[in-house]
């Protein structure tokens, strides 16, 4: 055991603690906002949004601060309650667009140049939320093992022709599931679990990974197709280390015209909404304003090759080679509501045990 | 260093008063005690809330469908990190507490580097490293000549042996800890006795240390598992189905927090029952070291055969929890260094540095002050808070976070709306999105370090020193500055040690809980790494680990030192 340290010793220690108390002092103790401020809740990662707010910042003077969390932010408003300084909510997925107006932390929002800029399908009918950018599901395929043709619908990958041939990201991730959601819209409960129990048959391997991850096994032979968002592909070929992967592999959209079930690529959207009580609520308008102008939506549409929900304005030249391609008609809301649903059958089904 | 309490019998209660007497007017202490007690237990009551109002529930689904799987999953889960972290902990503390062999001071210290490392960290690494698309699959198929993966065998990375094997190399340094600690405060009487009764090296070994050892092994065990149940990260990259997956499941999927809450809830009474029944099981054995260990150890001479062996078996745990995904980290870190070396990665580095040091000097003191209070002759009230708050470890990083916001949101509209109706103005949040919700958040979530440490190093004190200083005229305040403070500077500094390093590397609490434009070293890994991109910020994650190594290396001189004196 030691022996007591001298007071001597402990009193020098102060000098220490004073320096530290100083640089603790230094942390951000408060959140409260200054003028010309908006605040931005959001799912996305701030790598994607923030050339767009620096671009919002030199044009209108306003400061964007910013707050990324995958998971809990709309728990936090509703504990912030009426004193949270959320201005605006960025996020992906239409379930937690949906999730966020029921949970009622947001609020309506009338604006001519929205409702001019971003079509009815792509808002909610009081402004309550409007998407952004929309995120289409393909099949990414290995450009030496699938023939052309050989992918035709989303419901055809249940079919025997693909077994031991498709990889996937988990059945819970919130992308299958809004796909599984669509499938029940369209085929109806039964035959959409059929539809997923013939899918999972056809796994090569157990769920796993993100999307990125689904390219790199069809790249490297594990499997020969996968299911995924169109951006991954942009993101790795963006990346030195990883455009191998994504140069082995093409994109192609199911459910075109012409085949069994020409509905149309199922797509997915980033939206955003304002907080209910938020502090900021001028300059939340200007901002949201600014997100679906043409100038936001090409920025959009470059930084992370998705499609911009703002007609007219076209994709980035990587997204626009891909080609052009019908997107599902099937109402958002529809997909929302099937959403836990689909959940559950994910798990009925085992899928990713 | 025992991690939380071992109900040691050596600690009789130092009340000032019979109960009854004390009952009758409000001690200061004590009532300090209570209130402190209550506040950090506050998350896990704000939790169980949060239960009592599922949007539906999710009981019968789950039990028809998916949470038997998910039972015995994390069942398993939970073996293989007990046996691999135990098998890995005490084994390599044995070791260079006993034996003599080259390496073995330098092992010291080394052995708890992959403390250091943040197990999502470890995880991410891995796969990158093993998987099909990884560069030792890759290399492995050129050479043989292979092409898809049915031309050969290879162990799936992303697996619950993936997941056991990742995590225990994580997480036995919390073993070997309490291990070390433990054999070189037994009393080396015993074992000088056990050799001359005739007993081999082995033998002392399994008959005399280790059921000596048992209870700060168990508590090392304990936290492990605890870390295990609360992980998500590594599990979720490893796409093992825990409880913990379905937490997650429940709460984002299903948008229901309450029965998210519910299989929390179900965790930590889980971790509880472990706990009372370890307890029950070494009841009747206790475990006194009578002197202490004031002499050196005895030390096995090793045969230069066995000497490798044990070269061997501390070099695995160091090769697999550290120096290859640390190697890896430094891989990607090298061919991006100007891109990610730049003013706001400094800024990171500061707002971790600061949070950690400020959140573990708080969650001492505060370990140390329920520690005391419980010695002092704590009320059952104080001691069910604590137990219950300091297994709050086990509940997932992101819920504990719901459980601190639900609460300091509450106080500060309520504060702001009796402010407003009486003098008209307008608090807003005081507390809620600051950094001290997060350090509050910090101290919650490690209290099982701090108050573990502090609780079983108040124990090794005997009440005669209370009863000396105290006679003497030191109040309760002064006995505990003068005497139990320098008698504890081991567990304090192991306990601040500890708490600083896991805080480093806490993510996600912090990720919900911080301030506006806020980033620590660990949200920024974060950001990138879910978008797939962890090679930008291999550096930050890097740091994370230098950060964390230097003062795992103190640690360990700290305890050697109490060792050799």
């Amino acid at each position: 055991m030691s022996s007591p340290r001298p007071v001597k010793a402990q009193v020098k220690n102060l000098k220490g603690l004073k320096l530290f108390a100083f640089l603790i002092a230094t942390l951000p103790f408060s959140g409260v906002a200054a003028a010309a401020e908006v605040n931005v809740y959001s799912y996305r990662q701030p790598a994607l949004m923030q050339p767009l707010f620096d671009k919002f910042t030199a044009v209108s003077g306003i400061t964007v601060n910013t707050l990324f969390a995958a998971k809990g932010l709309a728990e936090r408003i509703r504990a912030e309650g009426m004193n949270s300084p959320a201005d605006v909510l960025l996020t992906v997925d239409v379930a937690r667009l949906v999730e966020l107006e029921e949970a009622g932390v947001t609020q309506p929002v009338a604006s001519a140049v929205l409702t001019g800029a971003i079509p009815a399908p792509y808002r909610h009918p009081q402004g309550d939320w409007f998407a952004l950018t929309q995120r289409a599901r393909v099949v990414y395929a290995a450009k030496d093992r699938v023939k052309d043709g050989e992918v035709t619908t989303y419901e055809a990958l249940a079919e025997p022709h693909w077994k031991g041939r498709i990889c996937s990201r988990s059945g819970a991730s919130d992308y299958n599931v809004a796909l599984l959601a669509a499938q029940i819209a369209h085929h109806g409960e039964a035959q959409a679990e059929k539809w997923l129990r013939g899918l999972r048959a056809n796994l090569a391997r157990k769920p796993q990974g993100d999307d990125r991850a689904q390219i790199k096994a069809v790249a490297q032979g594990e499997c020969d197709i996968a299911l995924g968002n169109t951006y991954y592909m942009a993101m790795m070929l963006a990346d030195p280390d990883q455009r191998r992967f994504a140069q082995a592999v093409h994109i192609l959209f199911p459910n075109q015209p012409g085949s069994e079930h020409p509905y149309g690529t199922h797509v997915n959207v980033s939206g955003m909404a304002m907080a209910k009580h938020a502090p900021n609520p001028e300059a939340a308008l200007k901002l949201m304003e600014f997100l679906s102008s043409s100038e936001a939506q090409n920025i959009y549409a470059e930084s992370n090759s998705e499609y911009p929900v703002r007609p007219g304005v076209h994709g980035s030249a990587l997204s626009q080679s891909w080609g052009p391609f019908k997107a599902d008609g099937l109402p958002l809301t529809e997909i929302a509501k099937y959403r836990i649903r689909a959940l559950e059958m994910v798990y009925e089904t085992g899928f990713d045990q | 260093m025992k991690l939380a309490s071992t109900n040691d019998p050596g600690v009789t209660s130092i009340a000032d008063k019979p109960a009854a007497t004390a009952k009758l007017h409000v001690d200061p202490w004590s009532a300090g005690a209570l209130v402190v007690a209550a506040l950090v237990a506050m998350p896990v009551f704000s939790i169980a809330i949060l239960a009592l109002n599922p949007e539906r529930n999710i009981w019968p689904h789950l039990a028809n469908t998916v949470l038997p799987h998910m039972l015995q999953t994390t069942f398993l889960l939970l073996l293989g990190v007990g046996i691999g972290t135990a098998v890995l902990g005490v084994g390599t503390a044995w070791l260079v507490s006993l034996c003599r062999f080259p390496g073995r001071r330098i092992f010291e210290w080394a052995l708890l580097a992959p403390f250091a490392m943040p197990a999502y960290l470890t995880a991410y690494t891995y796969v990158d490293f093993l998987e099909f698309a990884g560069p030792v699959q890759t290399t492995l198929r050129s050479i043989m000549g292979w092409a898809r993966p049915a031309d050969y065998w290879f162990p799936e990375i992303r697996s619950l042996g993936g997941a056991i094997l990742v995590l225990s190399m994580t997480l036995y340094p919390y073993v070997y800890l309490s291990a070390r600690t433990a054999f070189l405060q037994q009393s080396t009487g015993a074992l000088e006795v056990s050799r001359t009764l005739g007993q081999g090296p082995w033998a002392v070994f399994f008959r005399v240390a280790l059921p000596m050892a048992r209870p700060a092994i168990v508590v090392g065990v304990i936290l492990a598992l605890m870390e295990a149940l609360g992980d998500f990260g590594t599990v979720d990259y490893f796409a093992v189905r825990t409880l913990t997956a379905g937490i997650y499941d429940v709460w984002l999927g299903m948008g229901n927090a309450g029965g998210a809450a519910q299989i929390a809830l179900a965790l930590l009474g889980f971790v509880l029952l472990l706990i009372t029944l370890e307890r029950m099981a070494r009841r009747d054995r206790r475990f006194h070291s009578v002197g202490g260990a004031m002499r050196a150890m005895p030390q096995f001479d090793l045969t230069p055969l066995k000497a490798t062996a044990a070269i061997g078996a501390c070099l695995t745990p160091l090769i697999g929890g550290f120096l290859i995904p640390a190697g890896v980290l430094l891989h990607m870190a090298i061919g991006r260094w100007a891109a990610s070396l730049n003013s706001a990665f400094i800024g990171y580095a500061m707002n971790s540095l600061l949070l950690a040091a400020a959140a573990s000097l708080l969650a001492v003191c505060i370990g140390l002050f329920l520690a005391y209070g419980a010695r002092l002759g704590a009320g059952r009230g104080q001691k069910i808070l604590t137990r219950i708050a300091s297994v709050g470890y086990v509940i997932p990083g992101a819920v504990l976070a719901l459980g601190v916001m639900i609460p300091f949101g509450a106080f500060d509209n309520a504060l702001d709306a009796v402010l407003r109706a009486w003098f008209g103005i307008s608090t807003g949040l005081l507390l809620s999105g600051t950094v001290i919700a997060l350090l509050f958040a910090y101290v919650v979530r490690f209290l099982a370090l701090s108050f573990g440490a502090m609780e079983s190093g108040l124990a090794r004190i005997t009440p005669a020193m209370d009863m000396a200083s105290r006679s003497l005229g030191q109040g309760r305040g002064g006995t505990l500055w003068r005497v139990h403070l320098p008698l504890l500077r081991g567990p304090i500094l192991t306990a601040v040690l500890l708490v600083f390093v896991d805080c480093m590397k806490e993510l996600p609490a912090t990720i919900i809980l911080r301030p506006f434009n806020f980033d620590t070293l660990a949200t920024h890994v974060y950001t990138f790494a879910s978008l797939g991109r962890l090679e930008d910020s291999a550096l930050a994650g890097l740091s994370i680990v230098a950060a964390g190594i230097l003062p795992v290396i103190l640690l360990s001189r700290a305890i050697s030192g109490r060792g050799r004196n």
